[in-house]
């Protein structure tokens, strides 16, 4: 229902001072974090756990916010980003983070830290470094050296609820753009900020801004790309569902700036709880008048639309999202025209991604020049990344840029781990950043201060933030192979580069981990992921070789390893390994024999065992298996 | 607009509003290597092959690069020539190596590009297993495994037809052009125009060829074979042999066909003049009656299929009149069979059309007699050269022969009917005479010539405005016909031809790429209207001899039973309303029948499917749904059916559908 006036500042005022009232009346508040990670692992039961406890125990629980009674106020949040050790379940006003929760567990929480102001010190995260105890983010040392600035509210605040949202002073920022400045200033505003788009390109927002804002005509639009679909990558779904208001109102603010009356939150439909969350914030945002036909009385109205994706990787590219948006086949189209000019619909379009939208409120709050002292100088600000990989912590994280690769991976990440998970102090050996049109970093860049521009000189990119941290059990040419086989599954099928390309390149990459390949193949490889780069039409295509050419770049020796010695330094290329038992080492004990899956060990017991080669499927079973090292490979 | 100049290789090129890189260099007479870019259709910027250096901006596609005053554009950089042989021996690995048993060998884009880039060897792999052709329909022939997906086919499927019968579906390396849900051709809404194959830069799609056919009938010694031709086919023909588009060459044509061995050799010109007569006629008497207007032209048989598929409420509108092919296969079968004192089965007609739908319209069965079709068989230009070709005939050099009488006399009216805008200025020479009573003298109704994709002429005959619209490329049609709907136009007379130009652009016609060819084809046939001696169909003595002995009057009843036609709703759904959702209301009644052993034992099977019909045979299908399912943990009590929430222990049959018809009431 479409409210019956616009917003207005006493409507912000009255909201955020109705919801102080009624949060006075809070005694505690416990906080279980709804975000995909840890709904899946069942934070939902536990948020019913907690109402039925706090029944049992005659705690009155609120369930939202409008009660006149005093009680413990159960509230669900979005991504807290430590997605590894959910489900995550806090308590105000004590600032206890408990991790791994489980059912039984709560009771034996309510007792301790609701009922009393105890701490449960078995449910709280334990350094791996220290053995210590870590009772609240401001100990944890995931969250300790990160600078949550976009993500600040996401996990804390309730994402369906308006009213908490302006508490924390939003959509003051929207307020102001439209009844104090004018489009113009905001564009500037942006400029100065130096605000570059986090969808991957890093593209001064203010610039495509005052592209737009410049275009005649009545009808713009305003995009927001939340097609996130790097593998691993979950930054913008977190943002989605953590602070869907914080998205919406970067939006209205860009619309003001460049005059856009309607806007499509793009989403991909593999986001089911971000789709419900945007649908839920636009619904409520129109009840309570922000959005509208004239908002903040300025005689500018914007209608906002939230539209699932089909789920193409492609459509995160601007013009093949454009086109899906119109119903069309998510395929790319040349620029130019680009979408300042001509974009949805033919019509002057800004299209800006999820992080970038969420951050503009902020920067007209704090101040443009204020937010440019964040960040490094090319690159002011923060970046939220999505940490996964070979690490003792994973999850979603955010850094001012300039953070250096280990700061991430000792400080935040706790250190390189081996394949079963254990602490490896020397186990680095490369990352991956920027998904599948990224590229890799290696130890030598892990004191080089991450940046837009300083990444790009190496060969790698910010991309949209995915990084994935490899140990050295890892073969780096099967890391380029499967970004490979990711982007030739998601290539729109349009230019012959990228879809022919991808194809071939793929082909020569099997060639040479099944040891068919010779350095001539290395060398045609390079030659056609050149091409492939300079010559494709669309962001996809040109960067779909970087993995090829980073990995090439930074681990040549690996490739030739594969392809002059048939041998595979990291053991993973199977077609290169070959396994056999050290007769000194074998005490004949067996066990490899029964682990093996295909009897390609025979031996007596007690005797030294042997592998038949021809059998041997090379799964590494007996590897496993083996107490005394004895088998190699 | 944008001007000033540009240096490409070197060389200044002043710019003159070029609407891309690719078009500015044409003028510094470098031809960059494409696939895609064709002028007609909209930028698609897939094949990467028209790549070039410009100076500060890198490697940009020509073909969507804006030129601007000052750049310095590099066309042959090492870089340059290393990609495009990259993209080519990319595409070569993924395409089918027959280019010796190729239709489109020797004018197939990639076989060229590949000889003129110097490609030795192909350094990538082959694909996978080969994809089923497609030869469901008589006029093309879909080849996936020659496809280089540039989109071409797609794009003027799109945007000149506005039909969409084929488009891209899957990703990746998967990616492929096809029809809906992968279906044929024949199945979908194509309508055999084959401009897909007019575009097509390899053989992935192509006429479908009848060449044997022929040879065959030639051979038979009992049977005459006749040859028609059509008008657009003569001022084609000679490109296939290193003539200039549009150089007349009929007499070479009628010696080569009586070399090939056909018996006579006549003008479906003739019998356009015929159609003429026939529909104008038809138009004068619709004008006056001031009914079924305006009336659509029915020579193009890709209109004709679009007009039944999409708009059978305007089929009343489309002139009755055969198409002059068929009106040849009519009076062939009918009059000059008899003539000859032998029956039809033993008179072969061969059509050379410039069009592939013409083997579609020849096979439609309205057009057959006890089996025998009043044309046999329709060969496309292409075809024919490809016959002359195999002959060994010199085609230039051959002396010119003239065609047959009676039916290879023509007017000058039925020559330009090869021409867009040529049937509605011929039925203007006829109707202007008829309606005014007065002697035309200027026969030349420029006002309807051109190469609009939509033309409109209002043509003042005595005190009567006749409002002309003249379409080519259906895409128009579609226009034209929503803003007739709409009330924003209204005409008289609508002249409709599916292929960009008219015949003279049909699928059938040797391959181009530039669209300068259609123009010249087009000032060819106007001027052998010229050249002719008579202009007018009603002129044509061999036309009224033709009435006055066997049609009778134009128009009449016999002229109508030999020369006249009707059509079909082809609209796969035509005014019935469908369900496509559930409306919206009470989720469907879900029944569970347990079939646990301990259930299925105590005979749950025999409750299920007595349920089942019962539900089916009550029409409750949309109301119920009964579904199978597993252990309701009371399996001494079985069977046991669980119908909304109520759960029936020891269930019967029976009890169910007494339970089943309570719960539904209860819902009510």
């Amino acid at each position: 229902m479409p409210a019956e006036r616009p917003a207005d500042k006493e409507f912000l005022e009255k909201t955020a001072s109705d919801y102080e009232k009624r949060s006075a009346r809070v005694t505690k508040r416990v906080i279980l974090c709804a975000g995909t990670g840890c709904v899946a692992n069942g934070s939902l039961k536990l948020y019913d756990e907690f109402l039925r406890v706090l029944a049992e125990k005659k705690i009155h629980a609120i369930v939202e916010l409008k009660e006149e009674k005093e009680g413990v106020f159960v509230s669900k949040s979005g991504c807290q980003g430590f997605c590894q050790m959910g489900p995550l379940v806090t308590i105000l006003p004590e600032n206890i983070m408990y991790t791994k929760v489980a059912v039984p567990d709560v009771a034996e929480i309510v007792e301790k830290s609701v009922a009393a102001s105890g701490v449960v010190d078995r449910l709280l995260y334990k350094d791996p470094a220290t053995g210590a105890h870590c009772k609240g983010t401001a100990e944890i040392p995931f969250y300790a050296k990160q600078h949550r600035f976009v993500l600040r509210d996401c996990g804390t605040i309730d994402p369906e609820d308006l009213s908490e949202y302006i508490h924390k002073r939003g959509y003051e920022a929207a307020r102001m753009a439209y009844c104090d400045m004018t489009p113009a200033q905001v564009c500037s505003d942006m400029l100065k900020s130096g605000l570059r788009g986090r969808g991957g390109g890093g593209f001064p927002a203010g610039r495509k801004w005052e592209l737009t804002r410049v275009q005649p005509g009545p009808k713009k639009y305003v995009i927001c790309n939340g097609d996130e679909g790097d593998p691993g990558a979950f930054m913008d779904r977190s943002v989605m569902e953590g602070n869907p208001h914080s998205v919406i109102e970067g939006m209205l603010i860009c619309a003001r700036a460049v005059g856009a009356d309607e806007g499509y939150v793009y989403v991909r439909t593999e986001y089911p709880l971000a789709v419900k969350r945007m649908r839920k914030a636009v619904a409520d945002g129109e009840a309570a008048g922000v959005l509208g036909d004239n908002v903040f009385g300025s005689g500018q109205g914007f209608k906002l639309h939230v539209m699932e994706g089909a789920g193409a990787f492609v459509c995160g590219e601007e013009t093949a999202l454009m086109a899906s948006i119109e119903g069309k086949r998510g395929m790319p189209n040349p620029k130019p025209p680009f979408p300042a000019q001509s974009g949805l619909w033919g019509k002057p379009t800004v299209i800006n991604n999820v992080e970038t939208l969420a951050t503009v409120p902020l920067i007209l709050l704090m101040g443009a020049g204020e937010y440019a002292k964040m960040g490094t100088k090319g690159s002011p600000g923060t970046k939220n990344f999505a940490l996964t990989g070979h690490v003792a912590n994973t999850g979603l994280i955010e850094v001012p840029f300039g953070t250096t690769l280990r700061q991430i991976v000792n400080d935040i990440a706790g250190g390189v781990t081996d394949d079963k998970g254990k602490i490896w102090p020397d186990g680095f050996k490369a990352v991956q950043i920027g998904g599948p049109s990224g590229g890799c970093l290696t130890a030598e860049h892990l004191d080089m201060p991450m940046d837009f521009d300083s990444l790009k000189s190496i060969g790698a990119m910010v991309g949209s933030g995915g990084l994935v941290v490899m140990n050295k059990n890892t073969c780096m040419v099967g890391i380029a192979r499967y970004f490979m086989q990711f982007t030739q599954n998601e290539s729109c099928g349009k230019c012959v580069l990228c879809r022919e390309g991808t194809r071939q390149m793929l082909a020569l990459l099997d060639d040479i981990m099944e040891g068919r390949a010779t350095w001539e193949t290395v060398e045609l490889l390079k030659k056609l992921a050149l091409a492939v780069q300079k010559g494709s039409l669309c962001g996809l295509g040109k960067t779909a070789p970087n993995p090829v050419l980073s990995t090439l770049r930074y681990f040549e020796d690996e490739y030739r390893a594969h392809v002059e010695q048939k041998r595979c330094p990291a053991g993973r290329c199977k077609a290169l390994v070959s396994y056999s038992i050290d007769a000194a080492a074998c005490k004949g004990c067996t066990l490899c024999a029964r682990q093996c899956p295909v009897n390609a060990i025979t031996g007596e017991r007690g005797k030294p065992h042997s592998i038949d080669a021809a059998k041997c499927i090379k799964c590494g079973a007996c590897i496993s298996a083996c107490k005394f090292k004895a088998v190699k490979a | 607009m944008t001007k000033g100049t540009i240096t490409v290789d070197g060389k200044t090129i002043q710019l003159e509003g070029e609407r891309n890189l690719l078009e500015a260099i044409r003028k510094a007479r470098i031809e960059l290597p494409t696939f895609c870019y064709h002028s007609d259709l909209s930028v698609y910027g897939a094949c990467r092959l028209c790549m070039v250096d410009v100076e500060g901006k890198g490697m940009v596609p020509a073909c969507s690069t804006p030129p601007e005053n000052g750049m310095v554009v590099r066309t042959g950089t090492e870089e340059i020539r290393e990609m495009r042989k990259i993209i080519v021996e990319l595409l070569l690995a993924s395409h089918e190596h027959g280019c010796t048993t190729c239709a489109k060998s020797m004018t197939c884009q990639l076989q060229a590009l590949a000889k003129r880039l110097g490609i030795k060897e192909v350094r990538f792999k082959a694909r996978g297993p080969q994809l089923p052709v497609d030869t469901s329909t008589p006029s093309l022939v879909r080849d996936p495994n020659k496809c280089v997906l540039c989109g071409d086919c797609v794009r003027v499927c799109q945007e000149i037809q506005g039909i969409g019968a084929i488009d891209f579906a899957f990703r990746g390396s998967k990616a492929a052009v096809m029809a809906a849900f992968d279906k044929n051709l024949c199945e979908v809404d194509c309508v055999y125009c084959g401009q897909c194959a007019r575009v097509c830069p390899t053989g992935a799609i192509t006429p479908k060829p009848e060449i044997d056919r022929v040879w065959k009938a030639l051979e038979q010694k009992d049977t005459v074979v006749i040859a028609q031709i059509a008008p657009a086919v003569r001022v084609a023909i000679g490109e296939q042999f290193g003539l200039e588009p549009g150089t007349t060459t009929t007499g070479q044509i009628v010696a080569a066909l009586k070399s090939l061995g056909f018996s006579k050799v006549f003008d479906t010109s003739f019998t356009a003049d015929l159609t003429v007569v026939e529909e104008t006629e038809e138009f004068i008497a619709r004008v006056q009656k001031g009914e079924k207007l305006p009336q659509f032209t029915s020579c193009c048989p890709g209109w004709v299929k679009y007009a039944e598929q999409y708009h059978p409420e305007l089929l009343s509108n489309l002139s009755s009149c055969k198409s002059p092919q068929q009106m040849f296969g009519s009076v062939a079968k009918e009059v000059y069979a008899k003539q000859l004192g032998i029956p039809r089965e033993k008179l072969f007609v061969v059509s050379i059309m410039p069009c592939t739908a013409k083997k579609f319209e020849a096979r439609r069965p309205e057009f057959s007699k006890n089996g025998n079709p009043d044309v046999d068989c329709v060969i496309t230009t292409q075809e024919l050269a490809l016959m002359i070709e195999e002959r060994g005939l010199a085609f230039r050099t051959l002396e010119p022969e003239s065609f047959d009488l009676p039916f290879g006399f023509k007017t000058g009216a039925g020559v330009i009917f090869g021409n867009s805008g040529g049937v509605a200025e011929a039925a203007l020479r006829y109707a202007a005479e008829k309606l005014s009573g007065q002697p035309l003298k200027n026969v030349e109704f420029t006002a309807v010539r051109g190469e609009g994709a939509v033309r409109e002429a209002q043509i003042k005959i005595k005190d009567k405005t006749i409002r002309v619209a003249i379409v080519n490329g259906l895409a128009g049609a579609k226009k034209l016909i929503a803003a007739m709907r709409k009330g924003e136009a209204s005409y008289d007379f609508v002249e409709v031809m599916a292929c960009p130009g008219g015949c003279i652009g049909g699928a059938g016609q040797p391959v181009y790429k530039d669209s300068s060819v259609r123009s010249k084809r087009a000032k060819g046939l106007y001027e052998n209207d010229k050249m002719l001696q008579l202009h007018k169909s009603q002129e044509n003595p061999y036309i009224n001899e033709l009435y006055e002995n066997t049609l009778g009057k134009p128009g009449g009843e016999k002229a109508h039973g030999m020369l006249h036609t009707h059509y079909s709703n082809r609209k796969r759904i035509s005014d019935e309303s469908i369900e496509l959702t559930r409306p919206a209301g009470e989720p469907k009644l879900a029944v569970n029948v347990c079939f646990g052993t301990g259930c299925f034992l105590k005979g749950a099977q025999g409750v299920f499917k007595a349920l089942a019909d019962h539900i089916e045979q009550e029409g409750l299908s949309d109301q119920v749904d009964i579904k199978a399912s597993f252990c309701f943990e009371a399996c001494n009590k079985g069977p046991v059916v669980k119908i909304g929430d109520r759960r029936i222990e020891k269930c019967t049959p029976e009890t169910a559908k007494a339970e089943l018809k309570k719960a539904l009431a209860a819902r009510k």
